[in-house]
């Protein structure tokens, strides 16, 4: 440990310290939630969905929280390396795989706790069936969430790895983020959508997240649970090692 | 043992040499100085001592550990680097606990060396403060501090005191005096500024070009140039010639004046006054000359330390650099 907790407790003061980036992170997944939820709610019923549209967005908006979140925690590695910090931490005789792994446990946590914030509301506004919910239901939603934070906050970390700057900040929200988000069928079902949009969604590991979600807290979903599970821990567990290596490989 | 013994140090980027084949020796507890222009090599020389940096060629001992038994390296060395390294969201106190955490200073010492360090750059009132509210100069001792916490046998500082303003440059050099006494830690600085490199460094290198060009006291470097000047201003420069022939001085004459060489300028005045009183010859005014360092580094680089221009990245950094500070 040593290092590992040193890098974490670092990240949950900064944490802690900005309260308004806290409300920042859930602004606009909880605006999504209330006008695209309530709004669609009431003028769509999806074909083959035994609930509401709320209820259907729900689990996606919690993914989305995660998304938004992790991607950003890994990639302000890129601050640490523009304001100095990362020389810092790099020129310490301690393991740079310590330092990414505390890194990512850090991040993972930071969103872990949005994504349970935005849970929480949603249950309070009523999108979430509190009465459908089970224990072990909850337990795999959070294993779920924990594997789609892990697998995105890696993403970030390749990505801080690679860039020196923000300035390829808005390319990587065009054309990764946002069409992660758009094709993770937390809009709407995937099984009725295109052909290519399909295959597409089949590469996206938001998308087993979501379904995930769906399937531990509505109980019906498209894929059956144990699958998503797995598909999302190969994919955690994969980028988490890219992760890794490609931190080790950080060059000042 | 020396502190660091550096043997045909080289390191190049893409064709470029960066570092050509320096070899020098510090000594424990001395306070030593990379001095030369931007570009020189100076802080490419740190990074490679300080493991950040994998040399081209040569090798070197820091603490008596070779470079590549990285860790043992590492945790021998402080390091103050020329950019601010600092967490502007967390505060004093925990930038350093950061820091002792990082080098696993066991719990219990971990506070009473955070005070410690604290006192010494007197920033005990200050460290409770987010360090985003800190000047230029509180960030600077900050980083100072950091880099004692672990005990580090050598302390490398880059730069250190970059960008402050004139007042803050000579309260820095009081700290680093008195760290390097107090610690009796090993100091090795690099700095362009002439006046820096004079009163703080036992001994100098003058680099240049990636070459190390002259090394030895701040003293005897500027005594290779020899001899101190006195103009003195008199109505008959040459009859005061006369009555000073028999001193150990070269002595000329020059538009109205004369001029004495000798090794010992602050010396020879007021030798010189009483000469001149006993001859009843009134002098009207003296001004004594003495090399500096910028005369030395003249002397073995064939040109003047702030000939050289910012190029347009080093120019953006200093921008950012202020803005940061």
């Amino acid at each position: 440990m040593g290092t590992i907790d040193t890098i974490w407790l670092r990240e949950m003061k900064r944490f802690v310290r900005a309260r308004s980036r806290i409300v920042g992170n859930l602004s606009m997944p909880f605006v999504w939630l209330v006008i695209m939820g309530f709004g669609l709610s009431s003028s769509f019923t999806l074909p083959g969905v035994p609930f509401s549209y709320l209820e259907f967005f729900a689990p996606g908006i919690i993914g989305m929280t995660l998304l938004f979140t992790s991607i950003f925690a890994g990639i302000s590695v890129i601050w640490e390396k523009q304001f100095g910090f990362l020389k810092e931490i790099l020129v310490a005789p301690a393991s740079r795989t310590a330092i990414a792994v505390g890194k990512m446990a850090g991040s993972v946590t930071v969103a872990m706790i949005n994504g349970l914030l935005l849970f929480a509301i949603a249950l309070l506004m009523g999108a979430l069936p509190l009465a459908g919910l089970s224990a072990a239901g909850v337990a795999a939603a959070l294993v779920c969430m924990a594997l789609i934070s892990a697998f995105f906050v890696s993403v970030g970390l390749i990505l801080a790895s690679r860039l020196d700057n923000m300035e390829g900040f808005q390319m990587i929200m065009s054309f990764l983020v946002m069409p992660t988000f758009f094709l993770s069928g937390a809009f709407f079902p995937l099984a009725t959508a295109p052909g290519w949009m399909q295959a597409l969604a089949f590469v996206n590991p938001l998308r087993y997240g979501v379904d995930g979600l769906r399937g531990s807290l509505l109980g019906v979903a498209e894929l059956p649970l144990v699958v998503d599970l797995a598909v999302l821990a190969g994919a955690a567990v994969a980028a988490t090692l890219v992760a890794g290596y490609a931190f080790r490989k950080i060059r000042l | 043992m020396a502190a660091i013994a550096v043997q045909s140090l080289s390191k190049s980027y893409q064709g470029v040499q960066a570092v050509d084949g320096v070899s020098f020796e510090i000594r424990e507890g001395e306070l030593f100085g990379l001095l030369g222009p931007n570009g020189a090599g100076k802080t490419t020389t740190i990074s490679m001592l300080a493991t950040l940096v994998r040399p081209t060629a040569g090798t070197a001992q820091v603490n008596g550990h070779e470079l590549r038994d990285q860790d043992a390296v590492r945790r021998s060395i402080g390091i103050v680097f020329q950019d601010p390294s600092l967490d502007g969201d967390l505060t004093g106190r925990e930038n350093l606990d950061f820091h002792a955490r990082l080098y696993r200073l066991p719990r219990a010492a971990r506070e009473a060396r955070i005070a410690e360090v604290l006192r010494l750059v007197r920033l005990e009132d200050k460290a409770s403060m987010l360090v985003k509210t800190y000047s230029g100069g509180m960030k600077r001792r900050l980083e100072i501090a950091r880099g004692l916490i672990h005990r580090p046998a050598v302390l490398f500082l880059d730069e250190p005191t970059l960008g402050l303003d004139p007042q803050t440059r000579r309260n820095i050099w009081e700290y680093i005096k008195a760290l390097n006494r107090k610690e009796k830690v090993t100091v090795i600085l690099t700095t362009h500024y002439m006046e820096e490199a004079d009163a703080l460094c036992d001994r100098i290198a003058i680099i240049d070009q990636g070459k190390i060009v002259a090394l030895d006291t701040p003293a005897k470097l500027k005594a290779v140039l020899g001899k101190d000047s006195i103009s003195v201003e008199v109505a008959d420069p040459a009859k005061l010639a006369k009555v000073l022939a028999k001193e150990k001085w070269t002595l000329s004459l020059a538009g109205g004046r004369l001029a004495i060489g000798t090794s010992e300028g602050a010396k020879a005045i007021p030798r010189l006054m009483r000469l001149a009183a006993k001859a009843k010859i009134p002098i009207l005014s003296v001004d004594l000359k003495r090399p500096t360092l910028e005369d030395v580094f003249i002397h073995y680089t064939g040109h003047a330390i702030r000939d050289e221009r910012a190029d347009g990245r080093e120019l953006m950094r200093q921008g950012q650099r202020l803005w940061r500070r």
